[in-house]
């Protein structure tokens, strides 16, 4: 039940930041600059440069471990795109 | 045959997260880049050899479509102490297939994806749904994510069939916060209903009667399994040209367990052309509620379980990695090419799971069992 109401709770703060959130925030001004994310678009700084392979890892973890997950697995990069 | 549930159960999981890895979890809602990916994995380790290839293969159509196809095997070959407790050596085969698609408008990236995975005595289908979008002057990644799995449990040489679903929600977010520093958010709910137990794992108990003291029974599980994980992932570009990760994980489920994951990772470049890493990861668990090493008595409880993934455990990984990237001019149609050597090593220690493939001690008191691995993945990538 309370991992229910969690989700629920969780869930209705992603819908509330996709509509209303957004709305009222839509104005700010990006603090990090376009030029100035060349570090953030170095491959070194993505949690997922290894795809396949870090999903494989993935893979043996679930196989071994009793939490599952939550695993990520990419993302990072700079949105400059 | 025997392989453990979770192993087989999850499987499929991961191709979801291979086909959408490139294709907007938690990343900036871009079309991922086309490219084909040929991957060896090995995993040896606690009397289990699997291995075998994974081949991805990505193609864009036009600015706003990409499709993906991919095709995954392990080779088992299983003499794990379980297996030697109650069963046979023996050798499988399981192959998995799976086909994704992505449509990019403006700043949204929506993908579905479908995913079969057979094994002689197991089957899975499964479908998967993200939505991705950048928002904030594309300093912040939100993506949401739906799957819904059907897995058909049978046992070989027999009649036995039973069903499981599966259902996950997932919220990932991905967050720019200073020109050097990256924040990764990511939540999962997974629900379970059905025959989630492996049928062939057995658990003990004490039996006067037996010459060694205890015997064996089915095992039983809960008909149902909710389970949260929070994640939380730190990236920092360091002063000079390297990476360092932060990452920590919480997990509970309403069988009882509760796991803490933590992870460091560094990344270096040496030149132009060579990427080092080095990672470690700790993981510990608590076992789960029903869980026993060894029952007082046949049928203690409704439901029993001794799989070691479900007891109280530390694990360590530390791992190490190389790649070597070049731009290709000589071919037409080819780019770039990656290659990449990854290697892990893990030691896995229980604190309440006993060997009995150990002799001479008394019942419940054989020696905690432990056990190291070693995994190897070893692959090329060629962007085209």
């Amino acid at each position: 039940m309370k991992t229910r109401k969690m989700t629920a709770g969780l869930l209705i703060g992603a819908v509330f930041a996709l509509t209303g959130g957004c709305a009222s925030l839509a104005e700010i001004e990006p603090w990090v600059k376009p030029y100035e994310r060349d570090n953030l678009a170095d491959p070194i700084m993505s949690l997922g440069r290894h795809a396949s392979a870090g999903s494989y890892m993935n893979h043996v973890y679930q196989s071994r471990e009793g939490a599952r997950g939550a695993e990520g697995g990419a993302g990072g990069g700079c949105g400059c795109n | 045959m025997a392989v453990a549930a979770t192993e087989r159960f999850f499987l499929r999981l991961v191709l979801l997260t291979v086909l959408f890895a490139g294709s907007g979890v938690a990343r900036t809602a871009v079309l991922p880049e086309e490219a084909a990916d040929v991957l060896y994995h090995r995993y040896e380790g606690g009397g289990m050899t699997i291995d075998g290839p994974s081949v991805l293969v990505r193609k864009n159509i036009g600015e706003q479509f990409s499709i993906s196809g991919h095709y995954y095997v392990d080779s088992v070959s299983a003499a794990s102490v379980d297996v030697l407790a109650t069963a046979s050596e023996y050798t499988e085969e399981r192959t998995e297939y799976s086909a994704g698609f992505d449509f990019l408008k403006e700043k949204t990236l929506m993908s579905v994806g479908y995913v079969q995975s057979d094994e002689n005595d197991f089957e899975a289908r499964s479908i998967h749904l993200s939505i991705s979008q950048d928002m904030f002057g594309d300093l912040t990644n939100l993506t949401l994510g739906y799957s819904v799995g059907w897995d058909e449990v049978g046992k070989v040489d027999s009649d036995f069939s039973e069903d499981a679903r599966r259902q996950n929600y997932r919220i990932g977010i991905t967050q720019v916060l200073t020109r050097n520093m990256l924040l990764g958010f990511n939540y999962e709910a997974i629900t379970d209903r059905g025959f989630l137990n492996n049928p062939y794992r057995r658990v003990r108990y004490e039996d006067p009667l037996s010459p060694r003291g205890y015997e064996y029974q089915d095992e039983v599980y809960p008909e149902t399994r909710t389970s949260n994980a929070s994640a939380l992932r730190l990236l920092y570009y360091l002063p000079y040209r390297a990476s360092i990760k932060g990452e920590y994980r919480y997990y509970s489920d309403t069988w009882g367990i509760e796991a803490h994951t933590i992870e460091a990772a560094y990344v270096h470049p040496i030149g132009s052309h060579w990427i080092a890493e080095a990672k470690v990861r700790y993981y510990k668990q608590s076992d789960a509620d029903f869980y026993s090493d060894l029952y007082p008595f046949r049928d203690a409880q409704s439901v029993l379980a001794r799989d070691k993934e479900l007891s109280k455990f530390t694990g360590m990984t530390y791992g190490v990695g190389i790649s070597y990237g070049t731009e290709v001019r000589e071919f037409s149609g080819v780019d770039k090419l990656e290659f990449s050597l990854l290697l892990d090593f893990m030691e896995f220690s229980y604190d309440n799971f006993r060997d009995v493939t150990e002799t001479g001690f008394a019942v419940g008191e054989e020696p905690l069992y432990e056990f190291d691995a070693t995994v190897t993945r070893a692959y090329v990538t060629v962007y085209y």
